[in-house]
């Protein structure tokens, strides 16, 4: 076993390092930014370039080495290199080999190219650890330019009934992702603190992306008319949005593919939209990997290792205490 | 579920599953009428007579049954059965599985009117299932994700997207410019959706051919504030609140109708009724209460009223046998007068109208027939001291209407008041949970409850709301955690939560491992203040049993 699964998370005893560990460890490898995969208080942490910026702006000052994708790197004697994920910016699949053996870790992953995030990567492996979260066949995505068009309707529709258009994305991600859909559509684009701190980070590493502005809690209400507001999930549910009135609420995350979910959000728009797999795609990216062996964490890990197997691929599932909710990462909604 | 919110392009069944895609997303009622009225505008009169007749609960009979539409989609999704149910427990909607798990259609363009998918599908219940799964795959092939989840829907049953008859009458009131109230008696009753067109069934001459027709019931909103805050005691009548199903009696040219409140038509459920006919005065409506009664000429009302699940015995059956009949008799216990000799009494007050009531039901004198009893009292706290002893009569509180009162359509404030008694509580311990349907799907929030019985736990009820959205969503990521057994869709929990649960009656019942089953049960707040070694026992629900069970 390269990988073993401990208490801390995935442990590759020959390298002596975790990947994406929930509690702290001496050296971690950090598949991306989001808050259930990247945690505090560890040693040493290794990433993709632009995962770096991301990683100092949520974890502060902390040892840090940044590689860019395919580019290996020897941990006692073992080859690790990282391979675009596809799931946000800086997203990484970690590949390790020692002594011919080789395993994939997915962290989180998709296969649609999203134009921002880098397109997935199949990486052949002997062992695939692949993530579950939409996995049963119940999703199954409409293209993404598809799902923009929608969007965009939405946003001009609102915008000739003068209603700002408030938008519920993951800050980090999906929030970026949409942008050059709404970009198209309105000069007046807003984001809530919270997206608004990932943006600048992004920004300042590099990253193009269309001008926004900060929701700025002073301003007078007017300026918001018939806007586009960008804001993490609970914000619609707090006094803040309120300074928007009149809006609606689009949602954008793969839950949305159910109706309950959309009216238990009471969103007035729902757009399944999700920066993980679809069932299609963790089946052909699992396919395309040729591994022997299939680890399933979080998610659907019951239902997607059975029908693995019975397609005759060995699977297995594994408990993570990674998140298993598109919205389920603690996210700072209040202001700073 | 993107909506782009552009009905006017569609026609047809599209036209309607954007109708019913902007009605479940919409949190506006506004919007929702909006949406409705744009329909009503845009759609061909055939259709709009379907959808005022599906959303007013008159489903077309079921040709295709669950398992034949979900065995041929599970045919062309070409997966494994089990991982079509697991898909289905957490979509929570068969319809909605199904739409979702279905291969792209091949012809999307194609679009036919509401009325011939509905009309071939009750034409088809003749036909052999060879042409019935035709039907359907043909159907499928070139229909769009939201309109095959709503023509699963139609042939499945139970549309529920959160829009009341209330708001379908508003809006064609909006659209024709005829007033609500009209509206809502004109779609009443009995009418067939295949040969009713637009015009007739909302003008006055063709619905007026309907004898059986029902008034649209008064419905009363629950008192919150204190009995004093509504005045003089001397302008209200108070009466009991019983608890059966509210139902209207009518005869008209001779013949006799009975109607439930969700619109049913009872009349041959209730032979017992055919014996009021003859000293029933002709062109009469009563409103009254469907209940299960016994006759007891000891007691001044003369009848007391069984529990709910007697009644629950009967509501089902269409042919019903002597032995139910002497088992399970059902009753009516009369609360107003909506006609007499022909004539619309419902603006006359209700003093009037009681008066009138009381000779006629005096005249039917059967020991099945009853006035609902006026309860006696001059001041409010002789009221309140009555209310307590509702419970002891079979009822579930007191209404209280006001003596000057119109009979007016719908839920309506100000004139009637009900005021129900204080539910019975039990604490106990959540032992199961299941994800649940609807807006709460891949959510689990329907789960069962045990109370302690030594060291063993029993469980007794099941309930399914009172929890905010925010405390199912605590109990759902607990269970998450806590699982401690798979059961299919059902997962056994570690017994840590402890909830209050409310109920409005108690009757024994052989079929349930505790030995009771309880009326309305829900939760009443969630107890975290409480270790599950605090909760009630059996020993405790048995008391409540012998108390209150009757």
């Amino acid at each position: 076993m390269l990988i073993e699964f401990t208490d801390r998370g995935l442990y590759c005893p020959q390298g002596a390092f975790y990947i994406d560990p929930w509690r702290p460890v001496d050296k971690a490898i950090i598949t991306h930014a989001h808050s259930d995969h990247a945690r505090p208080g560890s040693g040493s942490y290794l990433c993709h370039r632009l995962t770096l910026p991301l990683l100092k702006l949520r974890l502060g000052d902390n040892v840090y080495q940044a590689v860019e994708w395919n580019e290996p790197v020897l941990i006692n004697g073992v080859r690790v290199s990282l391979h675009p994920a596809g799931h946000i910016i800086g997203s990484s699949q970690i590949r390790i080999e020692y002594q011919g053996e080789v395993w994939v870790v997915s962290g989180d992953y998709k296969t649609e190219n999203d134009g921002i995030s880098g397109a997935f990567e199949p990486v052949p492996c002997h062992s695939f650890i692949t993530e579950s979260t939409f996995g049963l066949p119940i999703y199954n995505w409409k293209p993404q330019n598809s799902i923009f068009a929608d969007m965009q309707n939405w946003v001009r529709k609102n915008q000739a009934d003068g209603k700002t258009s408030v938008l519920i994305a993951y800050s980090l991600g999906k929030a970026q992702r949409i942008l050059p859909a709404l970009a198209a559509v309105t000069d007046k684009i807003f984001l809530h603190g919270a997206v608004w701190n990932v943006h600048q980070t992004l920004v300042e590493a590099g990253v193009g992306l269309p001008a926004v502005k900060k929701v700025d809690l002073d301003a007078p209400k007017e300026i918001f008319k018939s806007s586009v507001v960008i804001a993490p999930s609970g914000a619609e549910q707090s006094p803040w949005i309120q300074r928007f009135q009149p809006f609606e609420v689009g949602i954008c995350s793969g839950w949305m593919q159910v109706r309950g979910n959309v009216r238990r959000r009471n969103a007035d728009a729902g757009y399944a939209l999700s920066d993980h797999a679809d069932w299609p795609g963790l089946l052909s990216a699992i396919r395309a990997t040729g591994a022997e062996k299939v680890f399933v964490t979080h998610g659907f890990q019951a239902a997607l290792s059975r029908y693995l197997n019975e397609l005759g691929i060995q699977a297995a599932e594994v408990r993570t205490e990674y998140g298993e909710d598109e919205f389920n990462e603690p996210e700072k909604v209040s202001e700073t | 579920m993107a909506s782009d919110n552009n009905i006017g392009a569609a026609t047809g069944m599209r036209l309607f599953s954007e109708l019913v895609v902007l009605l479940g997303t919409s949190t506006r009622t506004n919007d929702k009428l909006d949406a409705l009225t744009r329909f009503f505008t845009a759609a061909a009169d055939n259709d709009k007579v379907w959808v005022i007749a599906l959303f007013s609960g008159r489903k077309p009979k079921r040709t295709v049954n669950a398992t034949q539409l979900a065995t041929w989609s599970l045919e062309m999704t070409n997966i494994p059965s089990w991982l079509f149910e697991e898909s289905y427990h957490t979509v929570g909607d068969l319809a909605e599985t199904i739409a979702l798990l279905l291969p792209e259609a091949k012809d999307p363009e194609q679009d036919n009117s509401l009325s011939y998918y509905l009309s071939r599908l009750i034409e088809i219940g003749s036909e052999s299932d060879i042409v019935k799964k035709d039907f359907i795959l043909q159907c499928w092939a070139h229909m769009n994700k939201d309109e095959r989840f709503v023509f699963n829907k139609l042939i499945t049953g139970g549309f529920r997207i959160g829009i009341s008859q209330k708001m379908i009458v508003n809006a064609l009131a909006r659209t024709t410019g005829t007033t609500a109230s009209i509206i809502a008696h004109r779609i009443s009753g009995n009418w067939d959706p295949s040969t009713s067109s637009f015009d007739s069934l909302l003008s006055e001459s063709g619905a007026g051919s309907d004898i059986s027709r029902p008034y649209p019931f008064y419905l009363a909103y629950a008192l919150e504030d204190e009995p004093s805050t509504l005045g003089n005691p001397e302008d209200w009548q108070a009466e009991w609140k019983w608890d059966g199903i509210r139902g209207e009696l009518i005869k008209r040219e001779d013949q006799l109708f009975v109607w439930s409140r969700g619109e049913e038509l009872m009349t041959e459920r209730l032979p017992e009724y055919q014996a009021f006919h003859a000293n029933l005065p002709d062109g009469v409506v009563l409103d009254g209460e469907i209940i299960g009664l016994k006759h007891r000429p000891d007691l001044p009302e003369k009848f007391s009223p069984l529990p709910f699940a007697v009644l629950q015995t009967r509501i089902g059956r269409k042919n019903v046998t002597k032995k139910q009949l002497t088992e399970a008799p059902v009753g009516f216990i009369a609360y107003d007068l909506l006609e007499y000799e022909g004539q619309d009494w419902r603006e006359r007050p209700l003093k009037e109208r009681r008066a009138q009531l009381e000779h006629i039901v005096n005249k039917v004198n059967h020991p099945l027939m009853h006035l609902s009893p006026i309860i006696p009292f001059d001041t409010w706290e002789e009221l309140t001291a009555a209310r307590e002893t509702s419970r002891d009569r079979g009822s579930e509180g007191v209404m209280l209407k006001k003596k000057a009162s119109p009979y007016q359509t719908g839920r309506k404030r100000g004139d009637w008041w009900k005021w129900k008694i204080d539910p019975l509580v039990i604490d106990a311990v959540m032992v199961y949970a299941q994800k649940g349907h609807g807006r709460r799907s891949n959510l689990y929030t329907d789960y069962t409850f045990a109370v302690r019985d030594g060291d063993k736990l029993v469980t007794f009820t099941k309930a399914y709301s009172g929890l905010t959205d925010k405390e199912l969503g605590e109990v759902d990521a607990f269970v998450k955690r806590n699982s401690l057994e798979k059961f299919g869709p059902v997962r056994t929990v570690r017994p840590e939560l402890v909830f209050e649960i409310a109920f409005e009656g108690i009757a024994a019942s052989s079929r349930h491992k505790s030995g009771v089953a309880l009326r309305f049960p829900r939760i009443a707040r969630w107890r975290k203040d409480k270790k599950p070694d605090e909760i009630n026992t059996l020993e405790d629900l048995k008391k409540i049993l012998e108390l209150h069970g009757k």
